[in-house]
Formats: C-alpha cells, structure tokens, sequence
C-alpha cells in the first residue's frame, strides 16, 4: 500500500536526517524500531502474564492465602486470571515477540533490504496491536472485571454475562482479539511481500535464511487461518451485544460451532508461533556447531507439509465435544501424521549438531534447550491426540502441561535464544556470558520442576480450571505436588531477575560488539552493530547459500553470503 | 505526495529482485486470500446452522426476493466486466480507461443503492437480525459483503482520481482491481448459499 503513497518510500538520503524523539521511537516506520516496540511490548505484556501465573499459582499451592502483591484470590479473580495468563501469553506475548518483532527485525536485515516494502502498513500495524494490548488491559478494571470464561471463550461462557460473571470483560476481550488480529494481518501482509519481492541480486530462494523462510511460512498459516475466527469473533461479538444467537442453540445456534471456528484457527496458531522458534535454533546450531545446515530443502519441503497438515487437525480439540467416533478417528490420524514433519526437524538438528565443533555459547545452550524441551512437549501430545486416551486425559492437567512443554520452549526458550544470538546486533553491545549461563541454567532447570509434576497430577485425574483442590478428598492428597510446582515457579520468576539485570546492563555498559560477533554467515552480521537507518550504505549482493561453514578449503570456517567467491 | 516519489520507487525496484507481481498487487493477493477464508468461515457456519434446522428457510419468516437480486447481481458483474476493459486499454487509452472505470464505480455502487433498498423493504417485512438464525445470517453475510464493496469502491475510486491527474500505476490500479475482482467473484457463491 505504501507503493500508492510514493513520498513515504524510504530512501537513502533520509537516513542523516536529524530526528526528533516522536519520530525516531513513537511514530518510525524503521523496520528495526517497530520490531523493538513489538518487543518492549511483548515483554511488558509476559510480565503481566507472568504476575498472573504467580497469583494464581500461589492460591492452588496455599488456597486462601493473602498473595504477596496481588491479596487474597476470589473465586472469579482466579478464573479472570488463568482466562487472561492464556490469552495473554499466545496473543500478547508470543506473536509479537516471535512473529511480528523477529520478523520486523531479521527479515529485511537476512535478505538485505533497507526496509519493508509497506512502512507505513507496518506502523499502522504496531498502533493497532498497541491499541490492542491497552483494550486488554483496559477490561481488567471494569465492572465486573476481565473476562473470566478460559482464553478460548467458548459460548456460552463468553457470549452470555450470566454464565462468565463479565459483562463488559468479555466484550472487550473479543474487541482486543480482533484488533489484535487486524495488526497481525498487516504484519503478515508485509513479511511475505517483503520476502518475494525485496531480496538482495543474487538471491535465490533456496538461499533464503531458514528463520525468514520459517517467519514467512508462519504468516501463511496465519493469513490461511484467521479468517475463519474473525467471521467466528463477529458473530460472537453480535451475539453479546445485539441480541443475535449464532451459538445459542434455544434459538437455533450452535455452539459447537464456535469451537470448530475457534480451532481451525488455533491448531494452525501453534505452527505460527512454533515455525519462527523453529527457524531461530537452525539460524543458532548452524553458527555454533560450526556446520552446514542438515537438508536445508528436506527442512523446507517438511516446513511446507506441516503447514498444510495443520490445517487438518483442529477437531482434536473436540474429542470429548460430542464429536462422531468416525471424524474423531479420521482427526487422530492427521493429528499423529502431523508429528512425523517435527520429528524430522528435530533429527534434522541433531544431524547438524553431529560432527560439529559445538561451542555451547549462551544463545546455543537456549537453542539446545529448546530442542531438549520441546521434544516432551511433542512426544505427550501422541498422548492426547488418540482419541481414546484423550477421553480420560481431557481437559486435565495432563493437557496443561502438554500444552506449557510446547509453548515455553517456542515463546520463551525461543525468545531467549533469539535474544542473546542477536542482542550485539540490535543494541551494538555484547551480554555478560556468565550471567547469561546462570540463567539458561536458573530458567530451565525450574521449568521442567513446575512442569513434571502437573502430567503426574494430570494423570491421577486433576481437572483444569478448578479453584480449590482441597476441597475434593481424592485430590487433596497431592497437595505437596502442587507446592512443589508453585515453590518452582517462584525459583524461576527470580532467576528472570538475572536476565533483566544483564539485559540492561548490557544495553548500557557492555562491551562493544563487532559487526560479526559470531562469524557468521548471514546478511545482518554484515552491517554496522546496530544496524544504521537503511540498514546498509551500499546494499549487498548474495553469491551463496546462508549456511557455509567449515568450508574444505578455505581459510576461515565461515564464507558470508555477501563475499564474492 | 509527489510524482518525483514515484519516480523514486522505480529505481528502487530496479536495483532489487526483478519482481514478478508488483508489490501493491502481491500485497493485495495475500490480503484477498485472507478474506476468502473469511467468508469460507462464514458460509460454513451459514451452513452447519442451515443443515442443523430441520425447516429452512423458517415457515414464519418472509421470502428473499430472489429475483430482483438475479438481476441486481447482473450490475456487480456488468461492473466487473467494465473493469476488465478498462485495464485492457490501460496500456493504450487513458480516455477510454476513465470512461470504463466510472462505468465500473457507478454499475457498483447502483449494486450496493439496491441492496440497501432491498434491505429496507426486508426490515419492513419483519425479517430482522434477531427475529431468527436465518435473519442474523443474512444480515451478516451480506451486510458483510456491502461493506466490501463499499471499501472496494473507495479503492476504485481513488484510482479514477489518480487517473484524471495523471499519476495513476499499473500497479496501483492492479491492486484495486484484485480486490474488486474478489468483491465481485465471492457475491455468486454468496446469492447462491443465502438466497437459494
């Protein structure tokens, strides 16, 4: 769109422009800035979706307690917070981190271009998902509060304020999603054109980094898939607010409906955020294991084969909805078929760490941290993608914990290798190692002590969304379980103190970085450390594919994309 | 705001990957498949609902005028077909584009007067978005789908301004052409699923 408004295409010339403070970090169209506002906002948004968990974590361990920072957690306050902790972590934390800040920051930079080809779409986006993000906020202090009925918002829950207790919240909720969406959208838009149309001479499409092909497969999903949710939104919003009954069925609605709508969005939703997380670690363990990326098209052509199979798995989320056995076992094959493409990524990077010279770098510990963890989070989902045993493991803490293995290794894991990898590039400074090795270490080792246990709790029959375990006798006997998860939680929440600490004492104080800390072979390490406004002051040319190391033959082990032969 | 700007822009694509489909356009055809699956998620809840009724349309509720709209949607393709002869003199005669392009703004937007007055006469006979499933249905899907058009239009719009001061890209006018072509290409399955 910025094509129909000429004056707005960045050029060359602008880039010694004096800026003022508005235009430089409130309204810039730099592709670099609006990736640092997805960032800090992203951020923002996780510790708030972070305090969440901890208040609500700390009334399942100790029920009644008066929670430090937060008082004593009601019965509706507990549900508005594990509804917006889901909703807040998936729409608020882990796209705009992992799609719409990496994406903005690496896509242009890997393939060498001095911007997205629609700036000002891009701007436009990050306003909207501001907006969006204030919404959100905003629901949480009104009467009635946020909204409390699962960050699924299943009707009738979420269309009828008897049921969810928040009138207003639940509104709202919907208002923040969609706007949430709208920014996406134009996100999206931007990284695949951006991708096809604005690579550097000489670049092929093979030569594309895994990361931005990864970002840019993700953006297809996600434009392939939130179609659906947005006409199911409207409809829900219609219901709450003018009377109409999609999903009343009294008045010849469906609810079930808005569970297929809802799903055919969220299953591919994972594959959204799971492919850049994905991406990331193959930029990493290529650098640090000092190899070739193991079948780069095997990897792609797999890429491609998840995304179209994720398009045909959403109904395993309604195994116990009344869904026909038939169709429940038709969706328990492609949900186990999805499997067999991420358990050869994940070979994949195992046979590109075999034989490397493996320097276990911060950036790489995350990266193998993620292979490690998610790896858990894969193998339990065989678990609840049979039909059969999905019917006892159903919406107990089996499926949570299922569901935190995936997650906190993309959203979290993958936002900490990202970070580190590309801190010396987005602020021009190197992190302190040590305190980044403590950690990986204070992070990762607490995780999998939350997340154990809940599969133990989940297959003696732990159901979610309950307030009070003590109060049911053949439950309450876990109780240390629970303590022990939340005591976990608490470890890592303080060990976040050390990233934070190192984050902005590194932003300020570290050491300067080389253009090319890591020697490697990518475009962004070819520019200045950060990169100037236009990225480059002579564009670059490709003359190879992103991932030649070790080299037979050749001096260095590394060869940039950008050198000539 | 500049013509210099556009000239700008070309040398910046020069410099680039020679691009296959213009920018606006592939921008716009993201866009678009986007919206298809936006309707597809309409027309499938449309439907489940439909099918999940055992009389439909309900006995108490009045009639689509299904011919009336037979002929109103003969305007929106009329309109599309205009639009194709303009691009096809776009290379050739500016005058006869603009001729074509307000043909296809004005067979558009009578598509859109009609609806509206369709909707009006519906209203009157007691179809409402809340008097049944099948009401909210048609008020949304097609109210939906006005709203398209009106945007679309916006867009063609804006092409026939730029036209008339001489700076209008083949581009630009590719990418209000993608979306209209959309507007207009999603309404049969639309009449089809609604009014049939």
């Amino acid at each position: 769109m910025a094509q129909t408004i000429p004056a707005d295409v960045p050029v060359h010339d602008e880039a010694h422009h004096e800026e003022s403070f508005w235009s430089h970090y409130v309204f810039s169209t730099d592709h670099k800035m609006i990736a640092m506002q997805y960032m800090f906002t992203g951020i923002f948004m996780g510790l708030i979706g972070g305090f969440f968990a901890y208040a609500f974590r700390m009334q399942l361990a100790f029920p009644g307690v008066e929670v430090p920072l937060f008082g004593v957690v009601s019965p509706n306050e507990y549900n508005a917070l594990i509804t917006n902790h889901g909703a807040i972590m998936i729409f608020w934390v882990a796209m705009p981190v992992l799609i719409a800040a990496l994406g903005n920051y690496l896509i242009p930079l890997m393939i060498g271009a001095d911007d997205m080809v629609f700036p000002r779409l891009n701007r436009l986006s990050y306003q909207i998902f501001l907006v969006s993000a204030i919404v959100l906020l905003a629901s949480f202090f009104v009467p009635g509060g946020g909204f409390a009925g699962a960050w699924t918002f299943y009707p009738p829950l979420s269309s009828t304020a008897e049921y969810s207790l928040t009138p207003l919240g639940s509104s709202l909720f919907v208002v923040a999603i969609a706007l949430e969406f709208a920014a996406f959208l134009m996100g999206g838009i931007n990284f695949i054109v951006t991708a096809m149309n604005s690579r550097a001479p000489g670049m092929k499409l093979y030569d594309i980094p895994m990361v931005v092909w990864m970002i840019v497969v993700a953006s297809v999903l996600f434009m392939l898939s939130v179609g659906p949710l947005i006409a199911g939104a409207v409809m829900l919003l219609f219901d709450q607010n003018l009377g109409t009954a999609f999903f009343n069925p009294e008045r010849g609605g469906d609810p079930i409906l808005w569970q297929h709508l809802f799903w055919f969005f969220g299953h591919p939703e994972v594959y959204v955020v799971l492919l850049p997380a994905l991406g990331v670690v193959a930029e990493i363990i290529t650098v640090f294991a000092r190899k070739k990326l193991f079948a780069y098209r095997t990897v792609l052509y797999t890429v491609f084969g998840t995304g179209v199979l994720s398009f045909t798995v959403w109904a395993h989320h309604q195994f116990v909805a009344g869904i026909d056995p038939r169709m429940a076992h038709v969706f328990t094959v492609t949900t186990l078929l999805i499997s067999v493409p991420l358990a050869e990524a994940m070979f994949v990077y195992i046979a590109t760490l075999y034989g490397g010279s493996i320097s276990l770098t911060t950036p790489m510990l995350w990266a193998l941290g993620f292979i490690a963890t998610f790896l858990i989070g894969g193998v339990t989902g065989i678990f609840l993608g049979a039909s059969g045993e999905d019917i006892y493991l159903h919406d107990t803490y089996f499926v949570l914990a299922h569901f935190h293995y995936t997650f906190f290794p993309i959203a979290i894991i993958g936002f900490y290798a990202a970070i580190t990898f590309w801190f010396p590039k987005m602020f021009g400074r190197m992190m302190d190692e040590r305190l980044g090795k403590i950690h990986f270490w204070g992070t990762i080792i607490p995780f999998n002590f939350i997340f154990i246990p809940l599969f133990v709790l989940g297959l003696a029959g732990q159901h979610r969304r309950i307030y009070d375990f003590t109060n049911y006798p053949d439950l309450a006997a876990y109780q240390p379980i629970r303590v022990f998860a939340t005591i976990s939680l608490l470890v890592m929440f303080s060990f976040q103190l050390v990233f934070f600490y190192n984050f902005f004492k590194s932003m300020f104080r570290g050491p300067k970085a080389p253009k090319n800390p890591w020697q490697a072979n990518t475009l962004e390490w070819t520019t200045e450390s950060p990169p100037p406004h236009g990225n480059w002051k002579e564009l670059p040319t490709v003359h190879r594919g992103p991932y030649e190391y070790s080299v037979e033959g050749r001096e260095s082990d590394y060869w940039p994309q950008n050198e000539p032969a | 705001m500049t013509i210099r700007g556009a000239g700008r822009l070309e040398v910046a694509a020069e410099a680039r990957t020679p691009q296959i489909v213009p920018s606006s356009v592939l921008g716009m055809l993201v866009f678009v498949v986007t919206e298809v699956m936006f309707f597809a998620g309409l027309i499938s809840a449309f439907a489940i609902i439909k099918s999940g009724t055992p009389l439909w349309p309900p006995p108490d509720q009045p009639r689509l005028p299904i011919e009336a709209t037979a002929l109103n949607s003969l305007l929106l393709l009329a309109s599309a077909v205009a639009l194709i002869l303009a691009r096809r003199s776009f290379q050739t005669d500016r005058d006869k584009v603009r001729t074509r392009l307000l043909a296809a703004v004005l067979l558009g937007g009578l598509f859109v007067f009609f609806q509206g007055i369709e909707w009006v006469a519906l209203l009157r006979e007691g179809l409402t978005l809340t008097s049944s499933t099948m009401g909210s249905f048609f008020y949304l899907i097609v109210g939906l789908h006005a709203l398209h058009a009106v945007v679309a239009l916006y867009l063609l719009v804006r092409a026939y301004r730029r036209l008339r001061r001489g700076w209008l890209a083949s581009s630009q006018l590719g990418s209000a052409e993608v979306f209209w072509y959309f507007v207009v290409g999603v309404w049969p399955i639309l009449y089809v699923t609604v009014y049939l």
